[in-house]
């Protein structure tokens, strides 16, 4: 991952732009956080070929649909309304047309999650050092002092494929300590289960308003679980301001490298495609 | 094969005519059932059914769902005693706020799982097995939250030579389902004209009694008029009665025929925070006498603006 200035890169692709296609005139503003977000979303599908990718949320439905107009062109998406769409849809629109390819029912999405071919991206109320997520319940699960969306399907998700965390409010109290509820499991919880399990589990990234973390700090055999791993921060943001905002000891290597800013080409997607009436900005505060 | 020597589109005599009303079916029903109800979220829920219970001596249930406004509404009222569910929301409003309450409140027991295990249970149910296993579950905190959960060691080794651990999500004994169908026959075929049939087909096979609310019952013969063969998924055996409920899924969603009542949903969701609200919901609404007033009540909210 280049921790360079993308300056150059993004000068020579405009060139290239310019030649074989016209720019709007939205892709004179500077790439935005919420499009540094979309594209950190995406990269997480890189690799991933011809699976379900599942995002849920505004801003992981543009990351996924940015990374198959990109460089997954191979994975399938359903689109909320039981089909898989073969066609780039703007987000929220459901009146858009669609290229149906498949017919995919709640049940044959059951399948799919156990089948292993699908990669989620969820959000996460609370998240601990070891990705253990909470979508359920704030204080004691059996009489909640607020009652959150469940355990939904995340306890099937994270035994079966690879899920994506994307939480747009960094802070202390969704990056915490000790989860409430365990809705989707950690790597700490699933270690002692078994090795069909263990496969199956990954959890690639997860994805804040602040940065992008990931679980790649097991060196050799040390027995341990993974532990989250800061791997980039977005443009403008201190590795300080991540680690203050986070409730554990966030892994940070010497090296922090910034998320890398959309090319050209994605801003164009973003912007005019995928989410032409701005939606995803409504997942940032301010 | 020899050809039939009658009228080849007439169903021969003798087929049940299995039709009744709402307030039939409730008669069917006791107090402390478990009761499956079908459709997912605010979508194709058997609502004309759901009024005749609210408006019932029914109580101490338990529903069993992918659930929607049933919950809220069956747990404001306190005829539910607990709720098995994948899931409750009222999806344009993700947290349906009368469950919410619910919970926060502890008025309600619950049982909580994943939602790819809760299909299973309903399978279970459907084929008369104790349970199906799965990986769903393990490492999550719904084997705490659910202490009547159990494991189940495979008796098979896996590649690595171990015989691995699995939950076993136990069959739902239903003592009676509700779904909302497009379409039915009046003995009791069942037809869904959207996109998702969601996991009705199982709530019938899986209960000791189905009753089947349809918007309209047609003659045998022109159940093909409208939809495929593939929408013909509810096949008469699994259903005990038939209640014919035009807009009997309002104000959740039944496509072709209609849409969410979105405004609908968002008033009811807004009288969670407001007793005053409630109680006038309930009046208008849940104590309706009957559909075809609570129809009436519907049409001239309309005129009236």
């Amino acid at each position: 991952m280049p921790s360079t200035s993308s300056g150059s890169t993004l000068k020579g692709q405009m060139v290239e732009m310019d030649e074989h296609m016209s720019a709007g005139d939205t892709l004179h503003e500077p790439a935005a956080r919420d499009e540094v977000c979309a594209v950190a979303i995406a990269e997480a599908f890189r690799g991933d070929g011809e699976i379900l990718c599942n995002p849920i949320g505004t801003t992981p439905i543009i990351g996924g649909r940015l990374a198959r107009a990109t460089f997954e062109p191979a994975m399938v998406m359903t689109d909320a309304v039981s089909v898989l769409a073969a066609n780039p849809l703007p987000v929220g629109d459901d009146d858009a047309e669609r290229l149906v390819e498949a017919w995919m029912p709640y049940r044959d999405l059951f399948d799919v999650v156990w089948s292993g071919r699908r990669h989620i991206v969820m959000g996460a109320s609370q998240i601990d050092a070891h990705g253990n997520q909470n979508l359920a319940a704030i204080g004691d699960w059996r009489r909640p002092k607020a009652q959150l969306l469940g355990l939904r399907g995340a306890p099937g998700n994270l035994v079966n494929h690879v899920t994506t965390y994307w939480i747009p409010n960094h802070s202390t109290r969704s990056f915490v300590p000790t989860v409430d509820v365990v809705s989707g499991p950690g790597y700490d919880r699933v270690a002692p289960l078994s090795a069909a399990i263990r496969t199956n589990h990954e959890i690639r990234r997860v994805v804040s308003n602040l940065a992008v973390m990931d679980f790649e700090t097991l060196d050799g055999d040390t027995g341990e679980s993974p532990r989250m791993r800061l791997r980039s921060v977005h443009p403008g943001v201190m590795v300080d301001e991540v680690v203050e905002a986070t409730g554990f000891d966030l892994v940070v290597p010497n090296e922090v490298p910034e998320s890398r800013l959309p090319t050209d080409i994605e801003l164009q997607l973003i912007r005019e495609v995928l989410d032409p009436r701005g939606l995803r900005k409504t997942e940032f505060g301010g | 094969m020899a050809p039939y020597a009658g009228s080849t589109l007439q169903a021969p005599d003798g087929r049940p005519d299995k039709r009744m009303t709402e307030d039939d079916v409730v008669a069917q029903l006791s107090s402390g059932m478990t009761i499956g109800i079908g459709g997912w979220g605010s979508r194709r829920k058997p609502m004309s059914l759901v009024r005749a219970i609210a408006r019932s001596e029914l109580t101490d249930l338990t529903i069993v769902c992918y659930g929607g406004p049933e919950v809220g509404i069956l747990s404001a009222l306190g005829k539910v005693r607990r709720v098995m569910y994948g899931f409750v929301s009222l999806d344009s409003i993700p947290l349906e706020p009368h469950f919410r309450q619910a919970r926060q409140q502890g008025t309600i027991e619950v049982v909580e799982l994943d939602e790819g295990a809760f299909y299973l249970g309903l399978l279970a149910a459907a084929h008369r097995v104790p349970f199906y296993p799965t990986r769903a579950g393990l490492g999550s905190d719904m084997m705490l939250i659910n202490p009547d959960l159990a494991t189940v060691t495979s008796p098979y080794p896996g590649v690595d030579g171990v015989h691995e651990e699995l939950v076993a999500i136990p069959a739902f004994e239903l003592d009676a389902s509700l779904i909302h169908m497009n379409r039915a026959d009046a003995a009791g075929n069942g037809q869904f004209l959207g996109p998702d049939l969601y996991f009705d087909d199982l709530f019938a096979k899986a209960a000791a009694a189905t009753y089947l609310s349809c918007e309209k019952v047609v003659d045998t013969g022109t159940l093909l008029e409208e939809g495929s063969l593939h929408t013909l998924k509810i096949p008469r055996i699994f259903v005990d009665g038939v209640v014919e409920s035009p807009r009997g899924a309002h104000f959740t969603e039944c496509p072709p025929d209609y849409g969410r009542d979105e405004a609908f949903q968002k008033a009811y969701a807004a009288t969670a925070r407001d007793p005053e609200a409630w109680r006038a919901f309930v009046e208008r609404w849940l104590e309706a006498p009957s559909h075809a007033e609570y129809l009436k009540r519907l049409d001239a909210q309309g005129t009236d603006g």
